[in-house]
């Protein structure tokens, strides 16, 4: 197992220096210098701001040592400062990644929960009432752009009905509130943006376990487990569910950047300061600092995701780890 | 059941595409045309689908709407599968490190989250249609080109490629003439599942403002626009988003019917 560990974290390394390239790459898109681009697109780039851009990636010396320069800030995660208030890019991003690892976690909590529920409740009897009205229900969840079901859930419930706040973490009035009360207001606050954020993943992990368990059920050692006379829901929940759920670890690593792209959306829509409204700032204000330092470490949260996601397969599934 | 899913989806792509090509003979009103006066009509026999805060006809709106929506969707994807057709094709033909090479680019085009590439590519890029369809075709390649080079690299050991070898042909003619052909069906499965996922990127850009950008209408910035008059034209934010539901619905249909 350590061997597998140690091969895999070796193979992580030329994909780091891949991501590190491509950033760089991507920064230095812009038709001549990005310090030129920006002047341009953003009159309201001042000439230290510049001057500060020149330095910071050394736009004025030879590409070899430009691309020096970006490898030794991506390894020290040092992505100098952001130009719309001169803070550390880092620090504003520490700031703001708790609630968006808050509402991430929470709806990777509901996704896989009640999505493994519906699937095992679908594949008990297919065919069945349940069955066919998840299966048009999630068809149509799936096709649904989360932006929208957003924007409707805010009208409706929030404008309309006045049964949730639309917008920020808490209310104005906050400190005021007692512990109890602040807690109510936070989850008020947080449970249109998760529930939103889960829809799309839950459509998909019920449709995932409902085909994962029904090829599952096709297998001799069922047949066996059935004929030794064991209740069919026996045999669904101990021996049909845990070998169907063995490929969802792997989903649950792939997830990170679609939970990343999705938190720009949604903390735009609901107005949440987490990390990927940060982005979605740092893009409309051209904070290149700010977008290359979000870029690379979605990056390294994606890899990390991925390699977590390949661990866990092998500390589940023997197979994994002796194949090679 | 499947073949019923293919037709409707077939059938509402048609709709859609044709209601597109004929948008100026079907909408009644100039798209752009500003009418103050006539501002959040909602939707009646005049408007189909009412007007929105400037007084624009949002039927009219929609329609062409669905030209940038639907182009912006096919291209892009044509540009993916292109891309990821040739890269996998290379790679599962000529194995060795050319194959390394590009499967470690993929593999590490797989760790970016696709839409803060985008969207850090958009904030440098302007973001006019063209480099939309781009920059969403350029960061769509990696499945198609993974499903290709499998299928080359069982294709390439089957006898009728020996043969075509010992009759002389050249690489770039068995590439070309024995190898695409025959790997194009999971290609075009793909493509069409993927033109799905295209409309809502582009969608989601729009909506955020780093899309479509106004006065040309797309679904997704006339859903950014209906924002300003939540709880006040609910027409604004229901047909868009309806709009862009059926045609990614459809699109699925049509790519789960072919799988079969």
């Amino acid at each position: 197992m350590i061997t597998y560990i140690l091969k895999r974290l070796m193979g992580m390394i030329p994909l780091l220096l891949g991501i590190i390239t491509i950033s760089f790459i991507v920064i230095h898109l812009a038709p001549g210098k990005p310090t030129a681009l920006q002047e341009a697109m953003n009159p309201k780039v001042t000439l230290q701001a510049r001057q500060q851009l020149e330095k910071l990636y050394g736009l004025d010396k030879p590409l070899h040592t430009q691309y020096g320069q970006w490898l030794k800030m991506s390894l020290r995660f040092d992505f100098g400062r952001s130009f719309i208030d001169g803070r550390k890019v880092m620090e504003k991003i520490r700031e703001r990644l708790p609630l968006t690892l808050f509402i991430n976690i929470a709806s990777l909590f509901i996704i896989f929960t009640f999505g493994i529920l519906i699937g095992l409740k679908s594949a008990s009897k297919p065919g069945s009432f349940f069955d066919t009205s998840a299966a048009v229900l999630t068809f149509i969840c799936f096709a649904a752009p989360g932006f929208w079901l957003a924007l409707l859930l805010k009208d409706l419930l929030g404008i309309r009905l006045h049964l949730l706040p639309v917008s920020g973490v808490n209310s104005l009035d906050f400190e005021y509130f007692s512990f109890g009360a602040k807690i109510l207001d936070i989850a008020k606050h947080l449970a249109l943006p998760i529930f939103i954020s889960s829809v799309s993943g839950l459509a998909a992990i019920s449709r995932y376990t409902r085909q994962n368990i029904l090829e599952v059920l096709k297998q001799p050692f069922i047949r066996a487990a059935r004929a030794k006379g064991l209740s069919p829901n026996f045999v669904l929940i101990k021996h049909a569910l845990p070998n169907a759920l063995l490929p969802i670890i792997t989903i649950l690593g792939l997830s990170i950047p679609g939970l990343l792209g999705g938190s720009v959306i949604f903390e735009s829509i609901f107005a949440l300061p987490g990390i990927g409204r940060l982005f979605y700032e740092a893009v409309m204000a051209r904070d290149y600092p700010m977008i290359m330092a979000e870029l690379s470490i979605g990056a390294v949260l994606t890899l990390l995701g991925n390699m977590a996601a390949d661990i866990g397969y092998a500390l589940a599934d023997p197979r994994i780890r002796y194949r090679k | 059941m499947l073949k019923k899913q293919l037709v409707i989806g077939v059938s509402i792509v048609l709709i859609l595409v044709l209601s597109s090509i004929f948008a100026p003979l079907l909408a009644r009103y100039n798209p752009n045309n500003i009418n103050i006066d006539d501002a959040l009509l909602s939707p009646s026999a005049n408007h189909f689908f009412g007007t929105d805060q400037l007084g624009r006809d949002l039927f009219s709106r929609m329609l062409y709407g669905a030209r940038v929506s639907l182009a912006v969707g096919i291209i892009a994807v044509g540009i993916a599968a292109l891309v990821g057709l040739a890269l996998g094709c290379i790679a599962g033909f000529f194995g060795r490190w050319v194959d390394t090479l590009i499967m470690r680019f993929l593999d590490i085009m797989l760790c970016f989250p696709v839409f803060f590439l985008i969207l850090a590519v958009i904030s440098i890029l302007e973001p006019s249609v063209f480099n939309i369809m781009l920059v969403i075709g350029l960061t769509g390649w990696m499945s198609t080109a993974r499903l290709v080079r499998a299928e080359v690299l069982s294709l390439k050991e089957r006898e009728f490629i020996l043969a075509a070898r010992a009759i002389g042909a050249s690489n770039s003619r068995i590439i070309i003439k024995h190898l695409i052909p025959n790997a194009l069906g999971p290609v075009i499965v793909n493509a069409v599942l993927s033109v799905a996922g295209a409309i809502l990127l582009e969608s989601a850009l729009s909506f955020l403002g780093l899309g479509i950008q106004p006065p040309t209408a797309s679904w997704g910035n006339i859903l950014a626009e209906s924002k300003s008059s939540l709880g006040i034209a609910w027409w604004m934010s229901v047909f868009p988003g309806l709009a862009i539901l059926i045609t990614v619905l459809s699109f699925n249909m049509i790519g789960e019917g072919l799988r079969e």
